[in-house]
């Protein structure tokens, strides 16, 4: 294995065959690749769990850091260095369980960033108990008598929350979900994807036919700057679920509304220079 | 040397009070230390500052005082036992004390005749100028930097007023510390923050540490350091961790509490070698204990805090010259072997405002900016196994090279692995960092002659009070004392520990904990066993005569 600074690259995996994580991979490289990104100018960032490990998958800079604490550490680094692309790829337990109060308040921040959500509702690595977008009534390791907790819906809470780009994709439906990847990562302002996937070896809920015969896609006659009607249609949960682009918005992001971020310098090209401290120590004495 | 104590309740003012004189002192010469003593909460209590000021260096405060300026009864009831004989007492003329050291004016009424009640400190303020022979001349200058616009001309009234109402008592005497600063230790920490080359600073308000916090916000502007309040520590931590594997040097801050959220990632940061500087401004823990209060009870945690084994170092600051150059020399060390760096200060020196002289800004540890490799082959090796364990850290998007981090066991690329000979191998080299680190660590420093029989061992903020117990015990007593005072704590240094321990009839420890958590440390590190423990845990700094009295009441015995 070899970091190949040329393209995005290939490497082993540690996913079950039939996995969602696969097209997800795929698509994340093939958006990147059309818009033109090289992978020295891509950040991926994850926490823990099955589908945080696609940064380790694909070849461009890579953080896999905490369980929960991709988001600080992704807006952290954009917040350094504007220049980058800033992605965060992770599953639903990361984004949304431990990592919940990050997504609340980074929706609030609107860095600049896209994020990525692998959501099959489930936990995978720690081997099939409920997460936080597991349907009532799945039966775990743990909710043995079947889930009774109202499951959270991630789409609902972001445009609810202020988030100026929210979009719902499907793994299975690969074309799509590369073009919403792309109009994410073009996004200026914090862009959530929740895309819904298939795990194959502890979801017997939320197959890929359970998936497949639901999803349908949002077609032009729908107003995603609306967003009564965008509260609506991330209600569509059941029978059908609408995937697409939910809701965007043109708002300011963090970089514009931080007067020490406007120029878009890269933090580590700065330095304070010897008269400013001296200037600093002055008004103590 | 003289000692007040000023005193009120919350949001009567006197922590402007105490700005305006202190700084009034200091200009005009005098060496400041200024304690603050404050319940937490925003109005009413009982809040007290002790401002101890003189014509020599200060290192700490005192308990017994030369006067009480009392802004509410309850001041003079509460602190009238430590007011010397040779004391006075400030007061307003209701006041029902009968004290014959009370000097009792009429401070509510000229604030009536002015208008405005807010102004009772300034007249106070007038009132201790003229007790202390001091002249007006720096007030105009003074006022305008602590006292909004719309109120400085009746701010100055009142200090001109309150310098009337009473008779000189003491003689100025001239200092040297004119041109000296006067700030506090966590403003000092902030400076050397700024000019350690740090470009983030993330944290989530937590006394005592938030100043820092509001200080770098305040000057953000100045020095161009982006400065971020996040949601949570948690948040905190991995945004500065962000921020510096993405190329921009990240410090965060917070006290004990904040600091346990912090764990997690303080290991990440270990393990993934990435610099970083968490600042812990210490109080009494456990949980919320004491907010406003002091205690130097984090020490073994912060040595052994997150799972694992991972290398770090640990600087306590013990006055506000260590609170700049120590801090400029955490963010050098942090980015220099790829560690975090812990600064362990806490709410007595944090909240202790001093007199230091400007900072000299050659003698701090610079950062050296990294230099951008390029190299092409694809081939870079973020985690290579290198002979002293650090490898060449590059900054992701600064060149066509691919670099990674990972909380997971790694290769050298940075890569996932379950190899169990790469694990020993990555562990290897990372401990080993310290065995580089260990060569520059700075040795405790020594108070005392070289002939002495009694060793005294302290870290960080008690520095100042042991310094000046040596001083009190080799002044009135014939055995002879001497101080190691630990600022490098973790690795403990222990070179001139061993030496002097092997002199020393006797060893005692002085330490704001219940369990001398230093004494543990030296214990497990190098057998050395102190005589005897004088420990402090109420909230409160010991002072350098509570250290004399106590030496001499329970550590008298002899080995």
């Amino acid at each position: 294995m070899s970091n190949n600074p040329k393209s995005f690259c290939t490497f082993e995996t540690a996913w079950c065959p039939g996995c969602g994580n696969f097209n997800i991979l795929d698509s994340v490289k093939t958006a990147l690749e059309d818009l033109g990104k090289k992978p020295h100018e891509v950040i991926m960032v994850a926490g823990i769990g099955q589908a945080a490990k696609l940064p380790q998958y694909i070849g461009a800079n890579a953080f896999c850091g905490l369980h929960g604490r991709a988001l600080p550490v992704a807006v952290a680094a954009k917040i350094a260095n504007d220049k980058l692309t800033v992605i965060v790829d992770t599953g639903d337990g990361d984004s949304y369980g431990e990592g919940g109060n990050h997504f609340l308040h980074n929706i609030r921040r609107n860095v600049n960033i896209t994020h990525f959500v692998h959501d099959n509702q489930i936990y995978g690595l720690t081997k099939g108990q409920a997460s936080p977008t597991s349907l009532k009534g799945m039966v775990t390791g743990v909710q043995v008598g079947g889930n009774f907790t109202e499951p959270l819906n991630p789409v609902l809470l972001a445009i609810a929350a202020g988030a100026g780009f929210v979009a719902r994709a499907f793994s299975g439906r690969k074309e799509h979900l590369v073009s919403i990847m792309k109009q994410a990562i073009e996004y200026d302002g914090y862009a959530l994807v929740d895309i819904l996937q298939p795990c194959v070896s502890f979801n017997k809920l939320n197959t890929f036919a359970y998936y497949n015969q639901r999803v349908y896609e949002l077609d032009e006659t729908y107003n995603r700057n609306d967003k009564s009607a965008a509260l609506l249609k991330a209600m569509e949960v059941d029978d059908k679920i609408p995937i697409g682009v939910l809701y965007q918005e043109e708002k300011e992001t963090f970089h514009q509304k931080n007067p020490l971020l406007q120029s878009g310098e890269p933090l580590l090209d700065r330095t304070c220079d010897i008269d400013t401290i001296n200037k600093i120590m002055k008004e103590f004495v | 040397m003289y000692n007040l104590l000023i005193g009120g309740a919350a949001g009567q003012g006197v922590e402007t009070t105490v700005s305006i004189l202190q700084k009034l002192l200091k200009k005009s010469g005098y060496y400041v230390f200024t304690v603050r003593d404050f319940m937490s909460r925003v109005r009413g209590g009982h809040n007290f500052t002790l401002v101890r000021f003189g014509i020599e260096p200060i290192l700490s405060h005192s308990e017994k005082l030369d006067g009480i300026i009392a802004m509410n009864e309850e001041t003079v009831d509460y602190h009238i036992d430590q007011l010397k004989e040779s004391g006075f007492i400030l007061c307003d003329a209701k006041y029902s004390t009968q004290d014959t050291r009370a000097i009792k004016v009429d401070l509510s009424t000229v604030g009536k005749e002015l208008g405005n009640p807010r102004v009772l400190g300034s007249i106070t303020v007038g009132a201790i100028l003229k007790l202390f022979g001091e002249n007006l001349n720096y007030v105009d200058e003074v006022l305008k930097e602590f006292i909004k616009d719309k109120f400085y001309e009746v701010n100055k009234e009142a200090v001109h007023k309150g310098y009337q109402l009473v008779e000189s008592r003491f003689s100025h005497l001239q200092g040297e510390a004119r041109d000296y600063m006067l700030l506090s230790g966590n403003e000092a920490l902030a400076l050397g923050a700024i000019a350690s080359g740090i470009r983030f600073y993330c944290a989530y308000p937590m006394s005592p540490s938030t100043s820092i916090l509001e200080y770098l916000a305040f000057k953000g502007t100045e020095t161009g350091i982006v400065v971020e309040q996040a949601e949570d520590e948690i948040a905190a931590i991995n945004m500065a961790i962000g921020a510096s594997f993405a190329g921009a040097p990240a410090m965060t801050g917070t006290s004990g509490g904040g600091f346990s959220l912090m764990v997690e990632a303080l290991g990440l940061s270990g393990m993934a070698e990435i610099p970083l500087v968490a600042v812990d401004v210490m109080r009494p823990g456990p949980a919320t204990g004491l907010p406003t209060r002091t205690e130097q009870s984090d020490l073994k945690f912060v040595i052994s805090a997150s799972q694992g084994e991972f290398p770090r170092m640990v600087i306590a600051l013990r006055n506000h010259e260590d609170a700049f150059y120590q801090t400029t020399r955490a963010v050098y060390l942090a980015d220099k072997y790829q560690i975090p760096v812990i600064i362990l200060s806490d709410q007595y020196l944090g909240d202790a405002s001093s007199t230091v002289k400007p900072y000299n800004l050659d003698y701090m540890q610079k950062l050296e900016l990294l230099k951008e490799p390029e190299q092409k082959d694809g081939n870079y090796l973020r985690y290579r196994l290198t002979e002293d364990g650090i490898s060449p850290r590059y900054i992701p998007g600064k060149s066509q090279n691919i670099v990674t981090a990972d909380s997971d066991e790694h290769d050298e690329y940075g890569h996932i692995t379950e190899s169990g000979e790469m694990r020993t191998l990555m562990m290897d080299k990372r401990m080993k960092k310290l065995d580089q680190l260990k060569l520059e660590l700075q040795e405790p420093d020594y108070l005392g002659p070289d002939d002495f029989d009694t060793l005294i061992i302290g870290w960080g903020s008690t520095y100042g009070p042991i310094a000046e117990a040596i001083m009190l015990l080799n002044d009135s007593e014939d055995s002879k004392y001497a101080a190691l005072i630990f600022g490098d704590i973790y690795p403990l240094p222990d070179q001139q520990l061993k030496e002097k321990a092997a002199k020393a009839k006797r060893i005692i420890n002085v330490e704001q904990n219940a369990t001398g958590q230093l004494a543990a440390l030296i214990r497990e590190y190098t057998g050395i066993t102190c005589t005897k423990s004088i420990l402090k845990y109420n909230g409160r700094q010991i002072s350098g005569e509570e250290i004399v009295h106590r030496i001499r009441k329970e550590g008298s015995y002899e080995q």
